[in-house]
């Protein structure tokens, strides 16, 4: 259908400037989580973060204060082994100590392998992949039912659209006129075993969601405004919900690991580290 | 003898609570006209759900509704709630520990012509392992209302279990028996019958059973405790123990494998704690098949007359351990 572009001028220089900065030092606190427990999913973080950002930091309305403010927008991370930029952004919002980041993954932590209720601002559990925007739905539902203006964000990845259970929920999302609802495709490109169009081919995309009754938008994932103006331009939608295609690189922001799926599920050596933080600085 | 679809009593239960209480919705995967779940749709059209033929996202919208604030009551055959959208009832509800109720209809062997692939006989076994999950099976209609209200009042994952035929009475009106009022109590197992030779332990539809096999065995001179655990998950281990240290043989009795179940839960706490002869009755470890719910129950071994059998064959395995063959 359409893509976000043409009124950028609302966002200024120093707004944008100021979010690709804050994504700096998540792309930073994403490699050091996962090197020091020695696993994760770094890559995977790489590609989502921009998103999340402009989410969390201009977006959605949230209050870190009160997480459980009932009239607040929900993020779910459906491809929830992103889960290192969602726990680096919430915790510079404020949902808990940044101290907290190194725990990830250890015994004891409230920042699990894969999001947790148990994590201050986490709307829901995720990890086993495909259930997000079910999850999502019932929260859309909700908001219908009592008349609420929130609006629910949930963040796929590109490999999880192989799960039937993600299209039975945006058969359903349409079915209900969840205009509420706006899914975010992290389009990445790869899966585990490699590219997706290897693996198991996804696309076409936009096609897909729009023949499942969905308005559909493609951007560049890493450009803000354009994230910024997709996200602006989502919200207005009524009748249908939106899917939002972003266009990422799997890694970005090191060169080593950008294209490379060996960091799909593997942190980086403390070496690695050390080169990435370079190239982030 | 009365007989009732628990599905029907559950229908009747749903209209109740929800006007008693408006954070109640509904949730379906196509088969309200069956589960019963069509009488709350017809009274709140906006507060019940259809999914269509997909439980799997049924289960985690119901979730994501428990967490706005919802209490979301999900239901579809017990076959497809649990063997199909498992993980998602493990992932998005038993895991965070959400407060979604997931009342399945057409549990057992008992849903008749459909065959098979419409019935189960490992859901009460599946679901008893899953932490943070409350089992529910109540033995008829009566007691199908107040464990509804129950599952309700309880704040948690429930999986309440019914059924799809017409099924005796055990209780009277107002949950009583023998005409004394009693309380439902999830986890509070119900001793219907007081015995010292056995105790039949039964959930479900095999309570009525039990009870008619405990007339039976009455003329064999065999004295037939009868207790009903609707609640398999907490269970009432104490008043399981004291039926085993008292009558020191057991009968389980379930419509569902004799693996894993209620007899497998039963088997569990007294060969750790009070080791006595245990005979399971349920299904022998077999899918079922097409048949009538009647000629089902008595090829798979379900009847009052295989509670007498395993009732007798426990009672000899523990006059054997004794030492006293003529005793009972």
């Amino acid at each position: 259908m359409s893509e976000a572009s043409g009124t950028n001028e609302s966002y200024s220089d120093e707004l944008i400037k100021g979010l690709n900065e804050k994504a700096r030092i998540f792309r930073r606190e994403i490699l050091e989580m996962t090197t020091s427990v020695g696993s994760g999913h770094p890559s995977s973080a790489l590609s989502a973060i921009d998103v999340i950002t402009a989410l969390y930091f201009h977006h959605m309305r949230h209050n870190p204060k009160d997480p459980g403010w009932e009239d607040r927008d929900r993020f779910v991370l459906s491809k929830g082994h992103g889960c290192p930029a969602l726990y680096a952004v919430l915790a510079e919002a404020g949902y808990f100590p940044k101290a907290e980041l190194t725990t990830h993954r250890r015994l004891g932590s409230i920042l699990q392998g894969h999001p947790d209720m148990k994590t201050p601002g986490v709307e829901f559990p995720t990890g086993s992949l495909g259930l997000g925007l079910s999850a999502g739905c019932g929260m859309a539902l909700a908001g219908k039912l009592d008349k609420k203006d929130y609006r629910v964000y949930v963040m796929l990845g590109d490999g999880e659209l192989d799960e039937g259970n993600v299209w039975e929920a945006a058969m359903s999302a349409a079915h209900y006129k969840l205009d509420n609802l706006i899914a975010i495709i992290d389009r990445n490109k790869f899966q585990v075993d490699g590219p997706t169009e290897e693996i198991m081919a996804v696309d076409p995309l936009p096609d897909k969601w729009m023949s499942f009754g969905w308005n559909e938008m493609e951007i560049d994932g890493h450009d803000m405004r354009e994230i910024l103006e997709s996200l602006k331009q989502a919200k207005k939608m009524k009748g249908k919900p939106t899917a939002i295609i972003a266009h990422t690189t799997k890694g970005k922001g090191v060169s080593f690991i950008e294209g490379n799926n060996r960091y799909h599920g593997k942190a980086l050596s403390k070496e690695e580290l050390s080169l990435a933080l370079q190239e982030l600085k | 003898m009365e007989k009732v679809a628990t599905r029907e009593a559950y229908g009747d239960a749903l209209v109740e609570l929800g006007t008693e209480n408006k954070d109640i919705v509904v949730l379906d995967a196509d088969i309200s006209v069956s589960t019963g779940t069509h009488k709350f749709a017809e009274k709140f059209p906006n507060r019940h759900f259809d999914f269509g033929v997909a439980e799997q996202n049924m289960m985690v919208a119901a979730a994501g509704l428990s967490v706005c604030g919802k209490i979301p009551i999900a239901s579809t055959f017990a076959a497809f709630a649990i063997e199909r959208a498992l993980n998602q009832i493990r992932q998005s509800i038993a895991y965070p520990n959400l407060n979604v109720k997931i009342v399945a209809t057409h549990g057992g062997i008992s849903v008749g012509a459909d065959g098979a692939s419409h019935q189960t006989t490992t859901d009460i076994a599946v679901m008893r392992t899953m932490p943070n999950m409350t089992v529910i099976v109540p033995a008829d209609a009566i007691e199908t209302k107040v464990a509804v209200r129950a599952a309700v009042d309880y704040k948690g994952p429930v999986y309440v279990r019914l059924g799809r035929p017409p099924v005796p009475l055990v209780y009277e009106e107002g949950y009583r028996h023998c005409g004394n009022p009693l309380r439902f109590e999830i986890g509070r197992a119900v001793t219907l019958r007081d015995g010292k030779d056995v105790t039949v332990i039964a959930t479900g539809i095999m309570v009525a059973e039990a009870l008619a096999a405990a007339e039976i065995l009455t003329k064999k001179e065999i004295d037939a405790r009868v207790i009903n655990v609707h609640t398999i998950k907490p269970l009432d281990e104490e008043v399981v123990m004291k039926a085993a240290g008292e009558t020191r043989a057991i009968v389980t009795a379930e419509e569902h494998s004799i693996l894993g179940g209620l007899g497998g839960a039963i088997a569990e706490i007294l060969v750790e704690h009070f080791p006595v002869p245990v005979v399971r009755v349920g299904v022998k470890d077999k899918f079922g098949e097409s048949g009538s719910a009647e000629e089902l129950i008595k090829k798979y071994g379900l009847t009052a007359m295989d509670i007498v059998n395993a009732a007798q064959n426990v009672v000899q395995k523990k006059n054997r351990s004794t030492g006293d063959e003529n005793q009972v």
